[in-house]
Formats: C-alpha cells, sequence, structure tokens
C-alpha cells in the first residue's frame, strides 16, 4: 500500500478560486481553435460574420477587462480524489464552495444562484453552491476541472428513458430533437454532450462529462466515435448556424458517452454547452 | 423621428419610440440601439406583473421605451458596467403582452419568441430583435451609463437604466408577424443528410 499523501484543503480552495477566476476571461485553446475551425468552414456569411465577432469577444474577454459572458454559470466541479490522498484543515465541500465564492468576488464574475428552486428564489449573492462530482480513483493525486456553464444553454438539454427497441436511430433521432429545439436559445455554435446507457441519472452526468473532453477529440472506442462523426454531420444539416441566423456550423463538436444499462432500458440524456465553453484542469 | 437610416442600409435607433417608428423596422434588418433601455430579466419581469395585479406604480412607463433581457456581471472599478449580452428572451413570454399593452415598444434578448408574442408584437406594433447571445464582452463596450433605478436585493436581477451607444441587434420578429430564424435557417437545411421529420423541402 502506497503512503497516504496529505492535501491541506485549502490548497483545493486555491485551485478552485484560480481556475473561476482564469476560465470566465481565458476560453480554453481548444475551443478559440474550434471557432476558428469552425470560421474557415462557415458557408453562409452572417455565420462568418458571427463567427467574427464570437473570435473578437474571445479576444477581448482575454484581456482580463470583461467576462467572456456575462452568465458566468453555474459553477460544476469535477474532483477525482486519489485513494491514497488524505484531506486535511478543513472540509471537502466547504474548500470548493470558499474557492467558488472568493474567485467569483475577485474577478468580478456574475452571482447567479439562488437558493431554492420554488419558493422565494433569493439569490445566495456569491454563486454558490458549486455542483460538485466526486469520483475516488487510484493515486495519490487531486484532480480538479472547473465549467463555468451557462444556464441558457442548460436549459436546453433533455432526458428521455426510450425503449430498447428504439435503438440507435431513435437515439439519433433525440439528438436532433434536442438541438432542433434548442435553437438559438443555446447561442449556437456549441458542444453536443451525448449520453447514452446507465440509469436514470447517470446518463446525465455522462452527457455531463462528454462536454468536458477536448472539444473534437473523438471517443476511443471506434463505434462510438463513428457514431460522433455521423451526428456531427447530422446537427449541421440542420442549417441553424451561428446564432441560428442560418448557416453550416451548428455545432462544433458532438461528444458522446456510453456505459453498461438495464435490459429494459435506453436512457439518453443531450447537454448543450454553448460558445461561451469555460472549463480548466488543475492537478494537486 | 426615432429610426435613423444609415448609409450601409442599418437602421440606428433611439427610444421613445411610435408605432409609426416600429413599423420601419424589419425581419433582419441590422439596428444600433442608442439612448435610454430598461435592464430587466425573469425576477424583475416577476415583480413588475405583481405591482401591476396589485394596481402599483412600477419601475419606469414602459410607453415608447425599450426593455433588455440582461443581467450584467458587476462592474469592475473605472468601469460602467460588466459583461452585458442578452439572456432568453422566451422565458419573459409570460409577462410580455401585459407590458406590450402599456405601450412597450422594443425588446432585446436572444432566442425565438412564442406565439403569444408573435401576435401581441403585431396587436400592440412592437418588435423585438436579438443581440449577440455569449457577446458579453462586445456589448459592454457599448454601453455608456447605468443605474439601478429598482429591485436592488435582485442583485444582478435588478432593474436598471443603461445608456447605451450603437448597441447592434437583429430584428428577430417585426410588427407583421414575420420571424427571422425561419426565414434564415430554412436555405440551410439539408434534408438529404436527416430524417424524414427534419426536412423542410426549402433546398431544389
Ligand atoms: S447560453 Fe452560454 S453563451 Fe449564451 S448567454 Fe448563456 S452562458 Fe452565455
Amino acid at each position: 500500500m502506497g503512503q497516504v499523501r496529505e492535501v491541506d484543503a485549502a490548497e483545493i480552495t486555491r485551485a478552485v478560486r484560480e481556475l473561476c477566476m482564469e476560465i470566465n476571461y481565458k476560453v480554453p485553446e481548444d475551443m478559440v481553435a474550434a471557432i476558428k475551425r469552425a470560421r474557415e468552414k462557415e458557408e453562409s456569411p452572417i455565420g462568418r460574420q458571427i463567427l467574427d465577432l464570437l473570435i473578437r469577444n474571445q479576444e477581448l474577454a482575454a484581456e482580463g477587462e470583461y467576462p467572456y459572458c456575462q452568465d458566468t454559470g453555474y459553477t460544476v466541479v469535477f474532483i477525482d480524489v486519489g485513494q491514497d490522498v488524505h484531506i486535511v484543515g478543513g472540509d471537502l465541500t466547504d474548500a470548493i464552495n470558499e474557492g467558488v465564492r472568493s474567485g467569483y468576488r475577485d474577478a468580478y464574475l456574475r452571482a447567479s444562484i439562488v437558493a431554492d428552486p420554488v419558493f422565494e428564489r433569493r439569490n445566495t449573492g456569491d454563486n454558490t453552491p458549486a455542483f460538485i462530482h466526486t469520483r475516488i480513483v487510484p493515486g495519490d493525486q487531486i484532480r480538479i476541472q472547473v465549467d463555468a456553464k451557462g444556464g441558457g444553454s442548460e436549459n436546453k438539454g433533455r432526458h428521455a428513458m426510450l425503449k430498447p427497441s428504439d435503438g440507435l436511430e431513435g437515439v439519433k433521432r433525440f439528438v436532433l430533437r434536442t438541438v432542433e429545439e434548442a435553437g438559438p436559445d443555446a447561442c449556437p455554435p456549441g458542444i453536443i454532450g451525448v449520453g447514452i446507457g446507465g440509469n436514470f441519472e447517470y446518463v446525465a452526468i455522462l452527457a455531463k462529462r462528454a462536454l468536458m473532453r477536448k472539444v473534437g477529440q473523438p471517443h476511443p472506442d471506434p463505434r462510438v466515435a463513428e457514431l460522433e462523426a455521423e451526428l456531427f454531420e447530422k446537427c449541421n444539416a440542420l442549417g441553424i448556424g451561428p446564432q441560428s441566423l442560418g448557416g453550416t456550423q451548428t455545432v462544433l463538436a458532438v461528444h458522446v458517452e456510453t456505459m453498461a444499462t438495464h435490459i429494459a432500458s435506453l436512457p439518453v440524456a443531450v447537454n448543450i454547452e454553448c460558445h461561451a465553453h469555460r472549463t480548466g484542469t488543475r492537478v494537486i | 423621428m426615432s429610426v435613423e437610416l444609415l448609409p450601409d442600409g442599418r437602421k440606428r435607433i433611439r427610444a421613445p419610440l411610435s408605432d409609426e417608428d416600429v413599423r420601419q423596422l424589419r425581419v433582419g434588418d441590422v439596428v444600433l440601439v442608442s439612448g435610454i433601455v430598461y435592464a430587466a430579466r425573469d425576477a424583475a419581469h416577476k415583480r413588475i406583473i405583481e405591482l401591476l395585479d396589485a394596481g402599483e406604480p412600477i419601475p419606469f412607463d414602459p410607453a415608447g421605451q425599450i426593455v433588455y433581457y440582461v443581467g450584467p456581471t458587476p462592474e469592475r472599478p473605472g468601469h460602467v458596467i460588466g459583461s452585458a449580452g442578452p439572456t432568453t428572451a422566451s422565458r419573459m413570454d409570460r409577462y410580455t403582452p401585459r407590458l406590450l399593452e402599456l405601450g412597450l415598444k422594443g425588446l432585446i434578448g436572444k432566442g425565438g419568441r412564442g406565439p403569444t408574442v408573435r401576435e401581441a408584437l403585431k396587436r400592440h406594433t412592437a418588435v423585438y430583435m436579438a443581440a449577440l447571445g455569449g457577446g458579453g464582452a462586445l456589448a459592454a463596450l457599448q454601453i455608456r451609463g447605468q443605474r439601478v433605478i429598482a429591485f436592488e436585493d435582485l442583485g444582478p436581477e435588478a432593474v436598471r437604466e443603461l445608456e447605451v451607444e450603437d448597441l447592434p441587434v437583429w430584428v428577430v420578429n417585426d410588427c407583421e408577424g414575420r420571424d427571422f430564424y425561419e426565414q434564415a435557417v430554412a436555405p440551410w437545411r439539408r434534408d438529404e443528410l436527416l430524417p424524414e421529420e427534419f426536412r423542410l423541402g426549402t433546398r431544389p
């Protein structure tokens, strides 16, 4: 058995804080490249104009004065904790939320979270709580990925328990229907995260995790990669285009994740990420 | 006269707008908005409607005015405002007809509007325009002033009076019931790659 490594909760706070402060201004390189690729491929003149504006918006935000988008998002935190790590000096959840609180405050980011969904909907004022997905993994490191997830695109996600007889065709139709219905509301072009399999709750997390891959990086299983390529072509055939003003570049990538499921079930979930794809990773 | 036709075909507007002004704005027009617009989004709309229901005064008189659906990020010291792009307009659909009845003339947000709002735009001669969704940093550069005028406790959702200069928007729904998204997307749909229910039959 390996030595247990101690990690101070304050280090987790610092990593989360720094990530929140960075990603809302500096869109990751893979997203910058994806928008440039779309600009080269876009056939519609208005679509090209929009993509030029998005490139300018990226450049302006990267100067550090104005966040890329005014919706600085739900703060979604994926944390993989090595099983040989012992977190000391505080509670993990509190440490993450403290990072969000101080990062959002000091980087002039918007507080977009309300404390309850249907009673008073009072803004918590500091964008907490974070939406945290924890995994215990082998090793003695902690990997933290933060995603500032826009509400507009999040609202357009869909989830369904299909029948096994609906098959792959049923899944494709569901993805296309979701992208079509999202239309301009999800600020296209973006990334389409698809989860297939698992159960009611796992499939949604699969779809969200699919968004965390490098933009356009194919799935290692060639069958899944082929499905991604087909869905990519079909989503773009919808003609929605940048800002839904018509064009060939509706999505920048389709990422699919799959897992085992029940003999009675074919769960599918689609999570849409807008062009404000703000994510970053730290390893402690 | 609150609509100015620019040499490049774009139109500059400034509230207050009359019915005559609104009739000059057609789907697909690129419009530069200048002057005062009122920032209000979900929670502010809910409160405004509650005030109207209770017969109480509301934060501004909508007659002839423009509402921008936006909740900006906090301004840095020395800046007028933070990022300030549009939010999804359809979430305001439930509240919009009531404000149009009171004479509101212009709406700015992102995304489509439902049939009830499109109908109400026709009935009350008003226009819905979309700003660049997700272009929050660029939008900030077009804003010259901001003042919170109501519901400060709502934070980013407080009602603000914004002074804008040439904020670019597209006319999406005009006062004759047209929808720009429908018109813009159809020519680009590639039916041959899609299952039947997604085909539009608009390309030869
Ligand atoms: S959907 Fe994304 S890009 Fe659009 S306003 Fe929301 S966060 Fe910004």
